[in-house]
């Protein structure tokens, strides 16, 4: 019923910010691919979508979309779901993908993605809201593990079999997002290459890096801040290596949100991931 | 068990008074104390910069501390009614004209109106603007009956204050200060660029009954006795405001 093939190509792919663009389009190398924020393209026209027009002629997009709000326990904004198609639709990206999260509660956007507790409720409304989301789009679409900074006392499920279960009521696909996992690990304290052993990598469409901050807990623990603002740090490239060891070469997007640096900052850390990639080919 | 739901989730993370959920945890089943504060920070932060890209020189006027303090306050009573966040402070410059600790800067409302225009025409659909030679190839009383289609990136703002002048004066370096004057302001977007331009009398009056639909003889008769067509005709062709004309 659905395409099953992701076309994101597994090389190494950046997540676009407008102040690339002229670097982007003169000399993308090692660049294979762009990630794009659904929601950034959802104007009427102007420079954005000019834009993105533009770039979709020469980079396989993928549309990463991060207000769908699927954990939400109301329903799926209807709206915001016929926008998505809309979009999905005039530019046929490579792929479609959003979190396991919840941003929107009674039509309030808090523009953050907010943690679920991972219980049976928790997988059938996400599952429910996952099978919507297929229908509307018409495709398959990954789904990304969160960056957490505390548990649920309800929770009865590890994150990995949920996402798994997920997957397999749905027939989605997976956004592993490693940075995520080593910011989740620290901060509740299991390991991240038991994260990565537990979890179902033949399900995985892309791969995620990003920076994230150090703060402290009340406690003096770390606590890890999924902040895409800085360099993927070095033990994330280590969590990736172990990664692509059992995964195979996968789609690679490296994430710079805020305190965007000029292009050959960020065009050095795709270097990075071609590298990562070019290591499990030798 | 406490179960958290959503409601509660949202209600502590917009009011610190309030405590962290039952039923938040660390990795060692200890209360999540500070790490919930993560997510109130996340939440106040990004919205709060996502008003201050949108509206730069109320952040300018306003300084940082005290634009972090009103946004604070704007941003625990309105959030985004949508993830599209390019929308986003619709409410702002009426939340700003009725604050009365800012009660002072009578003008600040209006320059907020403006960003948001401006906000508005960047995102508004493109269109390819009116050839001139179609005007001019008009005799008068066809001219007259003539409607026009603008541009969905045109808006205009009337203020009783020189909100174009503050604008300009609070972003711009060199800008000449503020005279106390009323000003109409014409939003445009030739290319990708949205301008504001200051109107002449009787400007706004007409591109509004244009926008309305009016016949130009009827928006002539709106704009008055003292109206400048010919500067108001070439402005609204040379930003591409004008986008066709049926007659």
């Amino acid at each position: 019923m659905y395409d099953q093939t992701n076309a994101l190509p597994p090389l190494p792919g950046v997540g676009y910010k407008p102040q690339h663009f002229i670097a982007l389009m003169a000399d993308p190398a090692p660049v294979g691919w762009l990630e794009i924020h659904a929601e950034n393209y959802m104007g009427d026209g102007g420079r954005p979508l000019a834009q993105l027009r533009a770039l979709a002629e020469r980079f396989p997009i993928s549309v990463h979309g991060v207000g769908l709000s699927i954990g939400g326990e109301g329903r799926l904004d209807p709206d915001h779901l016929a926008r998505l198609k809309h979009l999905v639709g005039w530019l046929n990206p490579a792929s479609f993908s959003e979190h396991l999260a919840w941003s929107t509660h009674d039509s309030h956007f808090l523009n953050d993605l907010l943690p679920l507790p991972y219980t049976d409720a928790t997988l059938t409304r996400v599952a429910d809201h996952i099978d919507e989301v297929h229908e509307v789009l018409g495709r398959r679409m990954l789904l990304e593990n969160p960056s957490s900074y505390l548990a649920f006392a309800e929770s009865t499920w590890s994150e990995t079999d949920f996402l798994r279960e997920v997957a397999r009521r749905t027939g989605c696909g997976l956004l592993l997002d490693v940075n995520n996992v080593f910011v989740s690990a620290t901060n509740l304290g299991y390991a991240p290459q038991a994260y990565i052993a537990d979890y179902p990598l033949e399900l995985v469409g892309e791969i995620h890096l990003a920076g994230h901050d150090e703060d402290q807990d009340d406690h003096g623990l770390p606590l890890l801040i999924d902040s895409h603002g800085s360099e993927v740090a070095d033990p994330v490239w280590a969590l990736l290596d172990l990664t692509l060891d059992q995964a195979g070469a996968r789609p690679l997007l490296v994430e710079w949100d805020t305190d965007v640096p000029d292009w050959p900052v960020l065009a050095e850390e795709a270097r990075r991931a071609d590298r990562a990639l070019a290591r499990i080919a030798a | 068990m406490s179960a958290v739901s959503q409601d509660s989730f949202r209600a502590a993370l917009l009011d610190a008074s309030r405590p962290v959920p039952d039923g938040l945890l660390d990795g060692a089943g200890r209360p999540a104390g500070r790490r919930y504060a993560v997510y109130r920070n996340n939440v106040a932060v990004s919205l709060r910069e996502a008003l201050a890209t949108g509206f730069p020189a109320i952040a300018k006027l306003l300084g940082d501390e005290n634009f972090a303090h009103v946004a604070g306050l704007y941003l625990r009573q309105e959030q985004p009614g949508s993830p599209l966040m390019m929308m986003y402070g619709t409410g702002f410059p009426d939340f700003l004209a009725g604050f009365e600790p800012l009660g002072h800067l009578g003008y600040l409302a209006d320059v907020a109106r403006l960003e948001l225009a401006m906000r508005r025409a960047y995102h508004a659909a493109d269109a390819a603007p009116l050839d001139p030679a179609r005007l001019q190839a008009l005799d008068d009383d066809t001219l007259r009956a003539a409607r026009f289609t603008l541009s969905p990136a045109v808006q205009v703002l009337r203020s009783p204050w020189p909100v174009l002048d503050v604008y300009r004066y609070t972003l711009t370096p060199g800008s000449p200060k503020p005279q106390a004057t009323a000003q109409h302001v014409l939003i445009a977007r030739p290319g990708f660029d949205p301008e504001p331009h200051l109107l002449p009398p009787g400007g706004a009056a007409f591109v509004a009954a244009l926008m309305d639909g009016a016949p130009f003889g009827t928006a002539l008769q709106a704009a008055g006795e003292t109206f400048d067509l010919p500067a108001t005709l070439g402005l609204l062709l040379q930003t591409g405001a004008l986008t066709d004309l049926t007659h």
